[in-house]
């Protein structure tokens, strides 16, 4: 425990400006009715801020008056915490050396010989012009790149004592350096470059979806709880489970009922059965035979949207929908969706269609308004942000 | 090795575009609708067979703690995410709330919605400035794209507020955390009640690191087989290591759990300072476990079992590497400052004996002690042990004793020289 006590030369009062009162009114606003006494240490740290980077004790009866909160209790939080200072700091900067085990093993000490040489004898003290001070703080959680400090909310990494001395100057002299590792390197990444994260697939949008293809083709049945139920309701097929004859039937090499299942239409399903008792068939013949289904004009009667082979002209950016990215965007894509009037004319059995191609998708056509959204985006209405905005209500 | 695309964490390092944008292209969010619908407990299920063990210190399976909040209750359900990182050595969650903050955030919608929770806080310690600023940042483009909040895209109303703390290493214990959300002092509260049954503002709570939540969506998305195919059995996945003190090279890294600490070392850190010949001990799991010798970690792995086997502890996966330029007495007794410095003061032993082994061990570093104080040390670090309200206590003796028992020789010999050098300026 660290005995800390208040400073024996207070200001007289202390009240929030209008900013830092309407900023409290939202934070507050974060925790359930009645438990305000939550935002205690948010506001107490907005009031260190307001007062130059130390709390008095006025403002910490302040903070309690806003919260309904007895003085003690307020008291007990700023001496509690320890980022709390509760005496005046360096007006420039309040330099906090990390002083614990790792940052110490790596020269920690000679980072608080620069402090007490540069700016005070002693933890707390201000320097002869009251610019700054300093005091040893514990691990500040940054220990692959010690030793460091902490400056107001910025941290100085991989230091020397002469990397140090140059803060300082930068601090004294208004122009506080660039914050973080100062040997140059980013972040934790290993100093010369990372031995990791060099595959470039990682980052060229490939891994997004891949995931998929575990759920489409090799998940247990038990597993798969995506099975649209209209997708084998059909009682031609039913019967045909039953008797064994049905490419789905149990036992079988048949496509499994996770591929089945984004099968929305039951003529398919049919045209699956009739094939049954043959050679079994592919995924990859399957998701075929699927799309081919699927673009026919009217896919064995069952309702379908306009599908287009390939855009009229340039496709409409689908991720401006609001609830579409790019994943989706090019999902529709290969669908043969690429315009936004094609959206913007389906009608509720397209709707129906088009959420049986998908896994999890029911309802959120609507929820999301596409079709209202395409209506706007097909008469030239652009949103402000390339996610689209969202629809009200 | 692990295959870089085996890992999770794909923007550790911060080298690529941090918006939701980027981190849509790196695959967070990612089918987060179609595990939904999938049902809580399809999600707590995989999270189980993932053998996912919480990777905040303790190791306690992930699953199984989420399976203990009630199903149906008439008051609310929190997540509360731990990103308070005070433990010495760690420095993990920093990196993915600044770099990757979006599989925290999809990860928290997942867990969340596994507990059937519709509100989840994320505290993070208060030193974590910057940090705090780029996860908000995040949130509010998660919010700004209906991926959370009320009537969201998911289908699962869901509110994530960040709060913070202001410099006490004991809110990061659970109890504490809830203590100091509530408006408190960070002071440990007595289980059980466990915070399932009466948690955050007297409602069932789980609490869990920033990392386990993290990974949850790579490992719904790739499949619980895959995780658990990683690394040993019971000790299943990736980690991040973070490897401080003499290395060449010190870093933040995605591995798989159970890596030889050796290859940890050399294949990321470039070795240790002046070579293996030149290693003292290490803190393989943070400040809070015991050390283990050189020649102990010349053969160990990293994984929870293999290092409580050695007496020691995977802890957070903070390796702290100490060449033969260290004291060890003066590194220890640096930790000892730290857990004196603290302890929240509620119990006895923890208040009183922490600051007492401290003094003691400052005392030893220039020799000025008795031998028969050593076993006194150790003694008192017994009494500490297990006799106080929350870890804190524990994590405080265990440094001590794993100092006693590998370097007592070291201890023994520094009052040698001091007694020597006294006697001779006492004849003179
Ligand atoms: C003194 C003390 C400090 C702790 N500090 C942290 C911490 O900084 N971060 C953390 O995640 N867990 C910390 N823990 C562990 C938590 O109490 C808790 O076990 C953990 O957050 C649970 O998450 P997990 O199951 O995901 O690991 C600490 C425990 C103790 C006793
Ligand atoms: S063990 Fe220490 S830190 Fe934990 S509750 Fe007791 S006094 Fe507080
Ligand atoms: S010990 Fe200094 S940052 Fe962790």
């Amino acid at each position: 425990m660290a005995v800390r006590r208040l400073h024996p030369d207070q200001p007289e009062q202390f009240a929030f400006t209008v900013e830092n009162t309407a900023w409290a009114k939202g934070v507050i606003a974060k925790y359930p009715e009645g438990k305000q006494a939550s935002a205690i240490i948010p506001l107490l740290w907005r009031a260190q801020e307001q007062s130059g980077g130390w709390l008095p004790e006025p403002a910490i009866r302040s903070v309690c008056d806003m919260l309904g909160m007895a003085y003690i209790r307020g008291l007990e939080i700023a001496t509690f915490y320890t980022m709390f200072q509760l005496s005046p700091v360096g007006s420039k900067a309040h330099v906090q050396v990390c002083g614990t085990t790792p940052c110490m093993l790596n020269g920690a000490r000679a980072l608080v010989d620069v402090c007490k040489r540069r700016i005070a004898e002693e933890q707390h003290q201000l320097s002869p012009d009251g610019t700054l001070s300093w005091e040893e703080v514990e691990c500040i959680g940054n220990c692959a790149n010690a030793p460091v400090v902490q400056i107001y909310k910025d941290t100085y990494e991989d230091l020397t004592p002469a990397t140090l001395e140059a803060i300082i100057d930068g601090y004294e002299a208004g122009k506080p350096l660039k914050p973080g590792s100062q040997i140059g390197r980013r972040a934790s990444c290993p100093a010369g470059g990372p031995t990791t994260l060099t595959d470039a697939s990682l980052y060229d949008g490939s891994v997004m979806g891949a995931w998929r293809q575990r759920f489409a083709e090799s998940a247990p049945a038990g597993v798969v709880e995506v099975v649209q139920p209209s997708a084998l309701a059909s009682p031609a097929h039913k019967a045909a489970v039953a008797e064994g004859t049905s490419p789905s039937s149990p036992g079988g090499t048949a496509p499994n009922p996770a591929a089945l299942a984004a099968l929305a239409n039951a003529g398919l399903v049919k045209e699956l059965n009739a094939r049954g008792g043959g050679a079994p068939l592919s995924s990859d013949a399957l998701e075929k035979m699927k799309s081919e289904y699927a673009k026919r004009p009217s896919g064995g009667g069952a309702s379908t949207p306009e599908l287009l082979k390939e855009p009229r002209g340039k496709g409409d950016d689908l991720g401006l929908i609001w609830g579409v990215g790019d994943v989706l965007a090019r999902r529709l894509n290969d669908m043969g969706i690429w315009h936004f009037e094609q959206i913007a004319k389906w009608t509720p059995a397209d709707v129906a269609w088009f959420e049986a191609q998908m896994d999890g998708f029911k309802g959120r056509i609507a929820r999301d308004k596409w079709i209202e959204q395409c209506q706007k985006l097909a008469a030239g209405w652009r949103p402000d942000s390339a996610v689209g905005e969202r629809p009200k209500g | 090795m692990l295959s870089d695309s085996d890992r999770i964490f794909r923007n550790l390092y911060g080298f690529h575009d941090v918006s939701l944008k980027g981190a849509l292209k790196r695959g967070a969010w990612d089918g987060t609708k179609f595990f939904i619908d999938k049902g809580h407990d399809y999600i707590i299920d995989e999270v189980k067979k993932s053998g996912l063990r919480g990777r905040g210190g303790a190791g306690f399976p992930t699953g199984l703690k989420w399976s203990f909040m009630p199903k149906a209750d008439a008051r609310p359900s929190y997540l509360v995410i731990n990103a308070d990182e005070s433990e010495p050595g760690s420095c993990k969650d920093r990196e993915i709330m600044r770099h990757d903050p979006h599989l925290l955030i999809e990860g928290a919608l997942l867990a969340a919605f596994a507990m059937r929770a519709h509100t989840s806080y994320i505290y993070v310690r208060g030193e974590y400035i910057r940090e705090r600023e780029a996860l908000q940042r995040a949130i509010n483009e998660a919010y700004d794209a209906g991926l959370i909040g009320r009537k969201n895209v998911h289908g699962w109303d869901f509110d994530l507020y960040v709060h913070h703390g202001a410099g006490a290493y004991i809110c990061g214990e659970e109890t504490a955390m809830l203590e100091s959300l509530e408006g408190k002092k960070g002071q440990p509260r007595l289980k059980p009640p466990f915070p399932a049954n009466v948690g955050l503002y007297g409602a069932p709570t789980t609490i869990n690191n920033v990392e386990s939540i993290a990974v949850v969506g790579d490992i719904l998305r790739r499949g619980s087989a895959w995780f658990a195919e990683l690394g040993l059995p019971n000790n299943t996945g990736t980690k991040l290591f973070q490897i401080s003190g003499h290395v060449e090279r010190p870093c933040v890294v995605e591995e798989e759990m159970g890596i030889p600490l050796r290859e940890l070392i050399d294949e990321h850190c470039g070795g240790v300072t002046g070579g293996w010949d030149n290693l003292l001990a290490v803190i393989p799991g943070g400040s809070s476990v015991r050390c283990i010798t050189a020649e102990q970690a010349m053969s160990a792995t990293m994984d929870f079992d293999a290092l409580a086997k050695l007496g020691s502890g995977l802890g957070t996966a903070a390796v702290i590497v100490m060449d033969k330029s260290t004291d060890i007495i003066a590194a220890i007794r640096r930790i000892s400052y730290f857990y004196k410095h603290e302890s929240c003061g509620q119990c006895t032993p923890c208040r009183e004996g922490t600051g007492w082994m401290w003094r003691v061990l400052e005392r030893m570093e220039r020799g000025q002690a008795e031998k028969r104080e050593i076993d006194l040390l150790f003694d008192v670090t017994k009494q500490i042990e297990g006799h106080t309200i929350c870890a804190l206590g524990d994590a405080a003796a265990w440094p001590v004793q794993g100092l006693i028992k590998h370097f007592r020789p070291v201890i023994e010999a520094r009052i040698d020289q001091y007694q020597a050098q006294h006697r001779k300026e006492a004849a003179e």
